[in-house]
C-alpha cells in the first residue's frame, strides 16, 4: 500500500533519519518499534508531510507521492492520531469531527448533516454515542476513538497511531484493539507507534524496528521473539561476545543511599534499592519502564505517595529538590533543555547556580573564584566553549550536557543521579562522558552514581551493578560477575502474563 | 559577531538604543523649543527642564525597577497604581494625628502587605500574575477610597511630609536622591548577592531552576514585595508632592508606564535577563516626551497619538524581527 525506501533526513548537526524504509500492506497492523530517540517521530512527521525528506522516495499504491504539509498528506488519504487527543473539549463531538470541513448549505453550516456526518464516522468503529454532546463528557478512550474518526471521516487509505496507549489505562487499550481489528478487517493499513512490548504483540501483524535513525528490520510478529525484539532495539547483536561488569566497587561498602518501598500512584511501584559509596548503580529499561520515574523521587522532583528515602542512616521525605540538595544528592535530568540548562544565562552562572542555590543568597565566591572555578571545570571536562561568558545554549549538545554534569560536580555531591547522560550526544563524547562517570566513583571521590540510559551497552559499561526495571516496578538485580547483556536482555524482555521473573 | 566594526558593537549594547531614543527626544525638543535644555541656579536650586523631568520621573522610575524584575520572572504586576493609592492614603491619614515616622512607615508597610498577597496569589496557589495582581488592582483602589471616605484627602502639616515630593537638597529635588538611592541599592543587591542569578535563572527557565536547588517561590514572592513597595515609595512621593491623597487618580495607570518603561529599555516580557539601568531611561523616555510635548504647545487633544508614535518607533527599533528585515538589503 504505502512504501517508503532509502529516506533520509538531517537536520543541522543531526542524521535523525538514514536510509529508512517501510512497507505498510492494506489490512495489517504495522507497529513501529525503538527507542526514544530512534527516529520513529521524525519518521511519521515525513509521512504527514510536516517534514520533507531529504532523499528517498515514497509511493502510495505504486504512485510516487511527495506530500508537502499535513493537508497534502490527509488528501492522499495518509491519516494520522497524534499521541495527545487533539480535539477540543468544550465542543461536541460531531462537532470536533467536522471541525475544519463543516458540510455546508448556501454559504452556512448544514448543522443536520454535520451530525449524520459524525454518526457515520463512528459507525465504522462500531461507536454509538450522542455526537451533540460536549466531548469532555466522554472518557479518554472515546475521545481517542472520535480522534480516529475525525481521521477517518473521508475514505483512508492509511492511519497512523502515534502512541495513542500511552494516557489509556488496560480496558480502553482492550476497546481500542477491538476497533483496529475491525479497520483491519476493512482493508486500511495501520501505523501503530508503541514502546509496549505486550501491546505490539497483542495487535500487530507486522513489526519494523528502528535505531538511531536506521531501520533494524522489518519482521512478522510471529516470527520475532521479544528477547530479540528487545535485542534489535537496544542494539545489541545476538553474536556478540557478552559484556561483562569489571567492577572495582567495593561489595560490601557502608549504603550511602537506599529507598524503601518508594512509591507513586502510575508512575512507579514499591522500588527498593541500595547504593553505596564509589559504585556506579546502572538503571535498565525500556522507556516507560519508571526508570526516569525512581531518578525523580529518588531526587525529590517528584513527591512519593509512599516510601521514603534513607540517606546517611537517615530517613527522609524530600519535599523538594532542594532538600535533597543539602543532603547531598544531585540530579541531571534526561530533559538537557527543559529541565537542565538556563539557556540565556553564560556557562559560568550555569555551573555555578546549583552551589550558590545550596547557599543562599550570599554569594559562595568572588567573580574572579567564579570564573576560576568555572575555567577549570571546562578545562577538566573538556567542555568546548568560546569562553566562561557563552550562553550555555550556544554549545552543542555534549558540551551542555558536561556543564551541567559540572554544576552538580561543583556541589561535591554524595550521590549523582544520571538520567539519560548520553542522549544525542556524539559517540566521543559518550565515551568522555563515561570515563568520568567510572573515574568520579572509583577515584578518591567515591561518589555513589545511578546511571541511567537506554543504550544497555552504555549501562553495562559503566555499572558495577544493574537493577533491571519493568513495567514501573524492580524486574531483577545483577551484580558484577553474573551479568551480562542476554541474562539482562532476558529481564526486560520478560512476558508479564509469565511467573514472574527472580 | 566577532567581524563587527566598533559602532556596531557599540549599537548593539544593550543600552545603546533607549540612549540613542532619550538623545534624540532631547534633540528634537531643543530644535523644537530653544532654551528646552537650558538650567539655571535661582535661590541656590538647579532649575530646568531636565530637571524637572527627572523630578517628576521619579515616582515612575520607582515603579518600573520593581517592574522589571517581575517582569524578569516572567510576571506582571498591573496592580502598582492601586498599592501607590493605598500607601497615600495610609500616610495622610495618618500623618497629622500620629507623627511623620509612624506614618510613613505603616504607608510602606501596607505596601509590603499589598506585595505579599501579590506574591503568595502568585507563588503560592500559582495563580497567572496579571489575573492575581487584577485582584489586588481593583480592589486596592476601592479600599484607598474607602479609607479616605471617597474624598481628596488634604494634608497641611507638618511640613516635614512635603520635603520628599517638593523638597531640595544639595539643590536637586529630594526625589532624585531617593530614586538613586533605590536604583544603587538594587544594583548592589543584584551584583552583591545571588539574587540576580536566581531571578534569571526563574525567568528563563522555571523547572531547571527547581531542580537546581533554587527557591523559586521565594523568589518569585520576594519581586512582588519588591514591585509594592517601590509603589508605596512612589505613593508617598505623590502624595507629599500634590499634599493630598487622591485615592481615584493618584498612580492612575502607573503600572502601563511602568511596563512601557521596561520594554522601552530593552526588557523582554518572556522574562529573564533584565537590565535595570535601561528602565530607568525608558522611564525618563516617557516623561520626556510628556514635558517636550508641553512645552512645544502640541494641542492636547493629538498629544496621546504623538506619544503613541513615538513609543512605537521605539519598539519597533527593538523588534528582533524588525532589524532582521532593516539587515537583509545591507
Amino acid at each position: 500500500m504505502l512504501e517508503l525506501s532509502g529516506l533520509h533526513k538531517s537536520f543541522p548537526g543531526v542524521r535523525a533519519l538514514s536510509d529508512v524504509s517501510l512497507r505498510l500492506f492494506p489490512g495489517e497492523i504495522h507497529a513501529l518499534m525503538g527507542q526514544n530517540g530512534a527516529g520513529k517521530s521524525t519518521l511519521i512527521k515525513v509521512l504527514t508531510g510536516l517534514y520533507a525528506p531529504d532523499a528517498g522516495t515514497m509511493t502510495l499504491q505504486g504512485r510516487p507521492i511527495a506530500p508537502r504539509g499535513t493537508e497534502d498528506a490527509q488528501r492522499l488519504g495518509i491519516r494520522t492520531v497524534y499521541q495527545e487527543v487533539n480535539l477540543c473539549p468544550n465542543l461536541s463531538v460531531a462537532e470536533n469531527i467536522c471541525a475544519g470541513r463543516f458540510p455546508r448549505r448556501w454559504g452556512r453550516i448544514d448543522w443536520a448533516a454535520v451530525r449524520v456526518e459524525a454518526k457515520r464516522a463512528l459507525a465504522q468503529m462500531d461507536l454509538d454515542i450522542d455526537v451533540g454532546a460536549p466531548l469532555s463528557r466522554y472518557s479518554l478512550s472515546v475521545q481517542q476513538m472520535v480522534a480516529i474518526g475525525r481521521a477517518l471521516r473521508d475514505p483512508a487509505q492509511v492511519l497512523i497511531l502515534d502512541e495513542p496507549t500511552s494516557s489509556l489505562d488496560d480496558a480502553a487499550v482492550q476497546r481500542l484493539f477491538t476497533v483496529l481489528r475491525r479497520l483491519r478487517e476493512q482493508g486500511l493499513a495501520i501505523l501503530f507507534v508503541t514502546h509496549f512490548l505486550d501491546q505490539t504483540y497483542a495487535v500487530a501483524d507486522r513489526i519494523t524496528v528502528m535505531r538511531n535513525g536506521q531501520t533494524e528490520g522489518e519482521y512478522l510478529a510471529q516470527d520475532l521473539s521479544r528477547l530479540a525484539l528487545v535485542n534489535k532495539m537496544v542494539g545489541a547483536p545476538a553474536d556478540q561476545v557478552p559484556a561483562r561488569l569489571d567492577s572495582s566497587a567495593p561489595i560490601d561498602g557502608e549504603p550511602v543511599l537506599s529507598a524503601r518501598g518508594l512509591s507513586r500512584q502510575g508512575s512507579l511501584q514499591p522500588l527498593d534499592l541500595s547504593l553505596r559509596r564509589g559504585e556506579v548503580l546502572g538503571l535498565a529499561g525500556l522507556l516507560g519502564s519508571g526508570r526516569t520515574e525512581a531518578a525523580r523521587l529518588l531526587f525529590g522532583a517528584d513527591a512519593p505517595d509512599q516510601g521514603q528515602v534513607e540517606i546517611g542512616g537517615r530517613a527522609r521525605r524530600w519535599h523538594s529538590p532542594r532538600e535533597a540538595i543539602a543532603a547531598g544528592l544531585a540530579f541531571c535530568s534526561e530533559d538537557r533543555k527543559h529541565e537542565g540548562a538556563i539557556l540565556d544565562l553564560s556557562v559560568r552562572d550555569n555551573i555555578l547556580l546549583a552551589l550558590q542555590a545550596r547557599h543562599g543568597l550570599r554569594l559562595v565566591m568572588s567573580r574572579e573564584q567564579q570564573n576560576a572555578l568555572a575555567e577549570d571545570f571546562i578545562r577538566r571536562l573538556g567542555i568546548k566553549t568560546a569562553s566562561a561568558d557563552t550562553p550555555i545554549g550556544q554549545l552543542s549538545g555534549g558540551n551542555q550536557q558536561k556543564a551541567l554534569l559540572a554544576r552538580w560536580l561543583a556541589t561535591r555531591p554524595a550521590v549523582l543521579i544520571l538520567d539519560e547522560p548520553t542522549r544525542g550526544i556524539d559517540v566521543r563524547a559518550k565515551e568522555d562522558l563515561m570515563d568520568q562517570v567510572r573515574a568520579l566513583a572509583h577515584g578518591e571521590a567515591g561518589m555513589a552514581i545511578v546511571f541511567i540510559s537506554s543504550e544497555l551497552r552504555e549501562v553495562l559499561h559503566c555499572s558495577d551493578r544493574v537493577l533491571v526495571l519493568r513495567d514501573r516496578r524492580a524486574a531483577g538485580e545483577y551484580r558484577c560477575g553474573e551479568l551480562d547483556e542476554r541474562s539482562v536482555l532476558e529481564a526486560i524482555a520478560a512476558d508479564p502474563a509469565a511467573a514472574p521473573a527472580a | 559577531m566577532s567581524t563587527a566594526s566598533a559602532p556596531q558593537r557599540a549599537w548593539n549594547h544593550p543600552l545603546a538604543r533607549p540612549l540613542g531614543a532619550l538623545a534624540l527626544l532631547l534633540a528634537l525638543a531643543a530644535l523644537g523649543v530653544p532654551g528646552f535644555l537650558h538650567l539655571e541656579i535661582k535661590d541656590g536650586h538647579l532649575y530646568g527642564n531636565l530637571v524637572d523631568i527627572l523630578h517628576r520621573a521619579a515616582p515612575l522610575m520607582l515603579a518600573a525597577l520593581g517592574m522589571t524584575l517581575v517582569i524578569a520572572t516572567r510576571g506582571i504586576d498591573v496592580s502598582v497604581g492601586a498599592v501607590v493609592a493605598i500607601a497615600g492614603a495610609v500616610a495622610c491619614q495618618l500623618v497629622g494625628t500620629q507623627g511623620l515616622a509612624l506614618a510613613l512607615s505603616a504607608a510602606l508597610g501596607a505596601a509590603l502587605l499589598c506585595g505579599l498577597w501579590n506574591g503568595l496569589l502568585v507563588a503560592g496557589l500559582g495563580l497567572q500574575p496579571i489575573i492575581a495582581t487584577l485582584i489586588l488592582m481593583v480592589a486596592g483602589r476601592g479600599l484607598a477610597q474607602l479609607l479616605t471616605d471617597g474624598q481628596i484627602l488634604t494634608v497641611y502639616e507638618p511640613a516635614s511630609f512635603f520635603w520628599l515630593g517638593t523638597g531640595h537638597l544639595l539643590g536637586l529635588p529630594v526625589s532624585l536622591f531617593v530614586v538613586a538611592a533605590v536604583a544603587g541599592g538594587t544594583a548592589l543587591l543584584m551584583r552583591r548577592t545571588a539574587l540576580g542569578l536566581f531571578i534569571q535563572s526563574v525567568g528563563i527557565n522555571p523547572v531547571a531552576a527547581r531542580l537546581a536547588g533554587v527557591r523559586t517561590a521565594a523568589i518569585v514572592c520576594f519581586v512582588y514585595l519588591y514591585c509594592s513597595l517601590g509603589a508605596g515609595l512612589a505613593g508617598l512621593m505623590i502624595a507629599s508632592n500634590i499634599r493630598s491623597a487622591d485615592a481615584n487618580n493618584a498612580g492612575l495607570l502607573l503600572e502601563l508606564d511602568a511596563i512601557l518603561a521596561v520594554t522601552l529599555g530593552g526588557g523582554q516580557l518572556s522574562g529573564g535577563r533584565f537590565n535595570l539601568a535601561g528602565s530607568l531611561i525608558g522611564a525618563l523616555i516617557i516623561q520626556t516626551l510628556t514635558s517636550a510635548i508641553y512645552a512645544l504647545g502640541v494641542p492636547p487633544q493629538v498629544t496621546m497619538v504623538v506619544k503613541a508614535l513615538v513609543v512605537f518607533a521605539v519598539c519597533i527599533s527593538q523588534s528582533p524581527s524588525w532589524a532582521r528585515h532593516a539587515r537583509r538589503p545591507a
